[in-house]
């Protein structure tokens, strides 16, 4: 997913970096506050604004975000060193990971349905008739569409005859599987934090790079650098390939970078996928038409909020994080919990649980090992305290939890599954169908991932997920088959 | 005539900075350049090592030429005009 805008995911990572270095640095709060003048020093060429003075307004506001605030309620007076004090001392991370750069978004076109070039300035203007808001006027002897007043209806694109009127793409709007993201009469998008499911496929699709992720990257650091407790690492297991290395010259390197344990999320996985099965099992038994899976984040989340009818189908067992995060705290109750995650929506999930402190994305960690010059092909291989199966570090890849599940089940056979890679407004549909019928025609066991081709197609990847899958291949070849003891 | 070697930078920084994304070089260039053009993955090349230059990451070497912020596009352009130089 992280290959269509890489020009802003290079900024955001650039910026994440040099966070992390300034939080390195002896003066944090002032090398904070120079970010955007160190990326774009006097005279620097001027890559994507009008001028340098708007180019640094942008980063500074990326900056805020990568602090980990919102960029909403915006105060243009206070600097970033005083963002960067406040960081320091807050306790608890912001409740919503989403936020909108008013400022960068701006850049796409505030109406959705524009006059071109082509229009003739007839003199019938059925255009002008045929809107019903009176949002056209003519200026210069052309057509134009007054943003305020258009509702997007279309009538004047339908009745040009010189097919001068067309509807422009809003990517964000585009890619929202739940409608949850829209622009308002300024032009200017918003979140309806009551819709959205934090899927992430909004920062994956602006190009503008105008979705900002809050990042929790200095609650982390500041954890790790006051040292009074332990702080453990948790990884998802779509991490296979996501960096150069294995996962073992992986843990080092995390190791190296300030984690005081490392923990394979597959390991919960191994969990549900054993959950799953017997649940599976309990609910053919008693006639139900068929059972979805409950591991994706974001997934749950648009049961939650826009699908409750489908709650009764789906299974009940917990995540992998959900077990992951339990067995460690049980270990060290007094340990900070850090998830490593491929994706936003385990955010939202992360704070729901008191188990998981914080969340730190692939490419957080990524610009980790940058600012802190860890070369991970270079560390030493080290190994797990448990090693976890082969079925459980496959959990992240489309048709990993189906496939785990029907490989612990007491009848294979009798496992049908039906594989949603993707939650699109399309597999929407798709599910509501489903529920709305109560039957999904020659299948029982509904593997549903909100990203296309599972979590390795999260929107804080790295690689391209072709290879990444390559390299999980190898690794699940050389891992041990899931047992199940009952 | 000699070949053209290209080498994609595969330390951490430039992979995170995105050479993960330049691995499908792999199979353009044996599409397009057959066996003129030999496209390779390396570890680190220390680029990225001075003051801030990750940001200039990804580094992607064409012959002896090094791309900076390197993409699909720009390593093609520079092997065209290598393979010119060649002619």
């Amino acid at each position: 997913m992280s290959n269509n805008n890489s020009q802003s995911i290079h900024l955001k990572k650039e910026i994440l970096a040099r966070i992390i270095e300034a939080f390195l640095s002896d003066n944090f709060e002032e090398n904070t506050r120079l970010i955007p003048y160190d990326m774009r020093p006097k005279g620097a060429e001027v890559p994507y604004r009008c001028c340098i003075y708007k180019e640094r307004a942008i980063l500074k506001e990326r900056v805020k975000a990568g602090l980990g605030f919102s960029l909403e309620e915006d105060d243009e007076t206070k600097l970033l060193s005083d963002y960067a004090k406040e960081a320091l001392e807050r306790e608890q991370p912001d409740e919503h990971p989403l936020t909108v750069l008013d400022a960068a978004c701006a850049g796409c076109v505030p109406s959705r349905i524009y006059v071109t070039d082509l229009c003739q300035g007839c003199v019938a203007r059925p255009c002008q008739s045929a809107c019903k808001f009176g949002a056209i006027e003519m200026v210069n002897g052309k057509s134009k569409i007054d943003g305020s007043k258009c509702k997007n209806c279309k009538m004047c694109m339908n009745a040009c005859p010189y097919n001068a009127i067309v509807k422009l793409a809003v990517p964000c709007e585009d890619a929202c599987p739940v409608g949850a993201i829209q622009k308002d009469s300024n032009g200017i998008t918003r979140i309806d934090y009551e819709q959205c499911i934090s899927c992430g496929k909004c920062v994956a699709a602006c190009p503008f790079g105008a979705v900002n992720e809050k990042s929790q990257i200095i609650d982390i650091l500041k954890h790790m650098k006051d040292d009074k407790k332990e702080v453990i690492a948790m990884f998802a297991p779509s991490i296979v390939g996501q960096l150069p290395g294995t996962i073992y010259q992986l843990k080092t390197a995390m190791e190296k970078a300030g984690f005081d344990r490392v923990y394979e999320v597959a390991q919960g996985a191994d969990i549900t996928t054993i959950n799953e099965a017997k649940e599976f099992e309990e609910r053919m038994e008693e006639g139900a038409p068929f059972m979805t899976t409950s591991c994706c984040a974001g997934y749950n989340q648009f049961i939650k909020k826009h699908l409750p009818e489908l709650k009764e189908f789906e299974s009940t067992t917990e995540t992998p994080l959900y077990y992951t995060a339990e067995l460690v705290k049980e270990k060290y109750p007094e340990a900070i919990t850090v998830f490593i995650s491929p994706c936003v929506a385990k955010r939202k999930e992360s704070m729901d649980n008191p188990n998981v402190d914080y969340v730190m994305t692939y490419e957080e960690l990524g610009a980790l090992f940058i600012a802190k010059r860890i070369e991970i092909a270079e560390c030493e291989e080290s190994k797990f305290e448990v090693e976890s199966s082969k079925q459980g570090r496959n959990f992240g890849n489309t048709t990993g939890v189906a496939e785990a599940v029907k490989s612990v089940a007491k009848n294979p056979e009798e496992v049908k599954p039906y594989i949603i890679s993707g939650l699109t407004k399309d597999t929407v549909k798709e599910l509501k169908k489903f529920t709305k019928d109560r039957s999904c025609p020659g299948c029982n066991l509904i593997e549903v991932m909100c990203c296309e081709g599972g979590c390795i197609g999260g929107n804080a990847t790295i690689n391209i997920p072709r290879v990444a899958r390559k390299q999980l291949k190898s690794l699940l070849d050389e891992s041990e088959d899931l047992k199940r003891n009952d | 005539m000699a070949k053209v070697n290209v080498k994609i930078c595969m330390g951490t920084t430039c992979f995170v900075m995105g050479s993960s994304q330049l691995q499908d070089l792999v199979d353009i260039v044996k599409n397009r350049y057959g066996d003129d053009v030999e496209v390779s993955g390396s570890t680190c090349l220390n680029f990225c090592t001075n003051n801030s230059e990750y940001s200039k990451a990804p580094y992607v070497t064409v012959n002896d030429t090094v791309i900076q912020e390197a993409t699909i596009d720009k390593v093609l352009q520079e092997i065209d005009r290598k393979l010119k130089e060649n002619e």
